[in-house]
């Protein structure tokens, strides 16, 4: 485990709050642009950075997301130009994480991309797509450049199941709250609460919940029995909305400071 | 996860530097082959991915499944399919021996329907209600949304808008089956985009739903059990084959897009290690122009849609889109068991391009009256190839996959045919 991580949540506990995790694409809507949004971010109170590398077949994600990454794509964000992205994000304040799905990161090799995401100043990887069955190269790779492997749970998983995915697992463990996609949602899945529980029963990992949280109240209600609390689409919403990029940071600010104030205890 | 061992397995010896595939018993994990396979896909679905190997394994082994399966096949579907000597065909490929295994005269024109079928049994096996498809030519669609109807299930199917405009007449056949049909605008609006929305319905709609995969791809279990179910073209073709002529053929062709009808028919013959598998891909515009979808003459193993595969993509992992005339055929990926007998060397695949099939197309048409699918004619375009080269003494199987209704609108503006007075036909070639 990356010292970085396990500090950002047990900083949050002391602090009697959970950790919080917000996560944009790299390039949208521009490279630059998105160093800023997400220094913004971190700004405001967010705990941990979790850059997106865009994906041609974001098959876990739901219409915001895969509006973003497409114009990222659209944009020329390469793996390098996401990588130079995490070196520019202010990681003396925040855990700095990468989300993407299998492809890129096999094609570019898994040695060479967990070195350059060391370097980079990254502390983390989460794979939506990837499972322990398949990740033995990864795990080698990330253990030898102390990058935290995050894997997921949802609420499908058997005890049986979660125990594994654990056991591949370091940095903390990523509830998904609900079946489904990414995507902004009125209410937090229900199935988050016992997902969480039964986790915790395998596992001393911090367990932070994401899909559809996307309000300072969703926050807290999450915060009251996770570690930590994942947004994502809800940021890539207020960009969209925004006119421009000083309208994208300042409703990137106030909703990362709602949040941050969501998940206090 | 129960990982079982594959009914059966192949194995990559290294002789002298050269890789050779047995069928001997093999260490290779169960939803592997080779390297290629596996399950890479969001948490979510692993269970639901487990549930299903577990029904798909009970019922092969239940003979009331397998009894009802196989009464459907011959009442329903119209099983055994024949296998038609084309003897005016064959003189265009070189004088060999030609026969067509005429997957065409099946329900609903095509071989999808014995997948379709299968995997419908299945759904009502584990207790589910509805059935979600992807298509491309909409062939998987009609079959899955026939093979609902049959069985009184719920029916919603994927298509990517552009094909939803090349392939009209199987959306309304869709329609009228009582499917629901999603037209898919996102990313290049074909196949690929198709499955990653039928995807995301899944992981949201999984505890009543089964998602039918409709060919040799995607994650384990889905290329063993949809292998299972094509399996039939190759056992009826070998016996087939071997009443008409005594002896095994020289080569079994097909086409190849995710290539459920290749397995299907290469499958009967995997262990004679005499007759040759020969697959063709899509082509395009030729594999120099980049506008094509050939994956092994142009492509390289990555991961695409839970299986590690050859991908056509670009230096950084992106996904690049493919093109072909033919929408079942443009696919970006290709079943996991075709990159291992890519490999291995035990089947053979080369690009077709689109004009070269759209001549057989026409060819088979007059030569022997069988109008078949843009997609199977890229095999017949094959087997041109394969006579050719194996000479008169040759017996060759094609896989006539699918009949052709549904490519006329395309086949006319290819040809520049059929525009009645007053109908002016855009992108008349």
């Amino acid at each position: 485990m990356s010292r970085r991580l396990a500090e950002v949540f047990s900083r949050a506990k002391s602090t009697n709050r959970a950790a919080l995790i917000g996560y944009l694409p790299a390039g949208y809507p521009t490279a630059a642009a998105s160093v800023e949004l997400m220094n913004t971010m971190i700004d405001a109170g967010v705990d941990a950075i979790e850059v997106g590398l865009p994906y041609s077949d974001p098959l876990m994600d739901g219409a915001d997301i895969q509006f973003a990454v497409a114009a990222a794509l659209a944009g020329g964000t390469t793996t390098d130009v996401v990588l130079d992205v995490v070196g520019r994000l202010d990681g003396e304040r925040a855990a700095l994480l990468v989300m993407s799905y299998w492809n890129p990161i096999e094609r570019y090799g898994v040695a060479r991309f967990a070195a350059r995401l060391a370097a980079a100043g990254g502390n983390g990887v989460i794979t939506p797509d990837l499972t322990p069955e398949e990740a033995g190269p990864w795990s080698a790779a990330t253990l030898a450049e102390e990058i935290d492997t995050i894997f997921l749970v949802a609420p499908s998983s058997t005890d049986e199941r979660i125990k594994s995915v654990v056991a591949s697992t370091s940095g903390f463990v990523y509830a998904a709250s609900t079946m489904g996609v990414t995507g902004a949602r009125s209410q937090v899945g229900g199935g988050a609460e016992p997902l969480v529980t039964r986790t915790r029963r395998l596992t001393g990992l911090p367990i932070a919940v994401g899909l559809g949280v996307s309000t300072g109240a969703q926050a807290r209600e999450v915060a009251a029995y996770a570690d930590g609390v994942i947004v994502g689409s809800a940021f890539v919403r207020c960009i969209r909305a925004a006119p421009d990029l000083p309208g994208a940071l300042a409703a990137v600010r106030g909703l990362a400071g709602e949040l941050a104030e969501g998940v206090r205890r | 996860m129960i990982w079982l061992p594959l009914v059966r397995t192949q194995r990559c010896e290294i002789v002298e530097g050269e890789q050779k595939l047995t069928t001997a018993d093999s260490t290779v994990t169960a939803g592997h082959f080779g390297p290629y396979g596996g399950r890479f896909v969001p948490e979510a679905l692993t269970a639901a991915l487990d549930e299903l190997d577990s029904a798909f394994r009970s019922a092969i082994m239940d003979p009331s499944f397998m009894t009802r399966l196989t009464a459907l096949e011959r009442s329903y579907t119209g099983r055994p399919s024949p296998l038609t000597r084309a003897e005016r065909f064959a003189e265009h490929c070189g004088g060999a021996r030609i026969y067509l295994k005429r997957e065409d005269l099946n329900h609903t024109g095509s071989h999808k329907i014995n997948n379709a079928i299968g995997q419908a049994l299945l759904t009502e096996r584990m207790g589910k209600s509805r059935m979600i498809a992807e298509t491309g030519a909409g062939q998987h669609g009609v079959a899955t949304a026939t093979a609902a109807a049959l069985l009184g299930l719920e029916c919603t199917v994927f298509m990517g808008e552009e094909d939803t405009r090349r392939q009209a007449l199987n959306v309304v056949r869709m329609q009228l089956l009582g499917a629901e049909v999603i037209s898919v605008t996102a990313g290049s609006r074909t196949l690929k985009d198709a499955i990653n929305e039928a995807m995301r319905d899944w992981v949201a709609s999984v505890d009543r739903t089964h998602y039918v995969l409709g060919t040799v791809t995607g994650p384990a279990p889905f290329p063993e059990i949809v292998r299972y179910f094509q399996a039939v073209v190759g056992r009826e073709a070998r016996d087939q084959i071997q009443l008409a002529e005594g002896r095994l053929p020289d080569a079994v062709v097909a086409c190849v897009g995710g290539g459920s009808n290749a397995i299907g028919l290469f499958s009967g013959f995997m262990d004679d290690v005499d007759v040759q598998l020969r697959g063709y891909e899509a082509g395009g515009d030729g594999v120099e122009t980049g506008r094509h979808a050939a994956r092994f003459a142009a492509g390289s193993p990555g991961v695409l849609h839970g299986a590690r595969t050859y991908v056509m993509q670009d230096e950084w992992g992106q996904t690049i889109a493919s093109h072909s005339i033919s929408a079942g055929l443009d696919y970006p990926g290709v079943g996991p068991e075709h990159s291992w007998l890519h490999d291995t060397g035990r089947a053979k695949y080369e690009p077709i391009n689109d004009d070269e099939a759209m001549a057989a197309l026409a060819l088979l048409s007059r030569t022997e009256g069988i109008i078949p699918a843009i997609e199977t004619a890229h095999a017949l375009a094959g087997a041109m190839r394969v006579g050719r080269e194996l000479g008169p003494t040759a017996v060759i199987i094609v896989n006539l996959s699918g009949r052709g209704d549904k490519d006329v609108a395309t086949a006319a503006r290819w040809f520049g045919i059929g525009a009645p007075a007053g109908i002016e036909m855009a992108e008349g070639r």
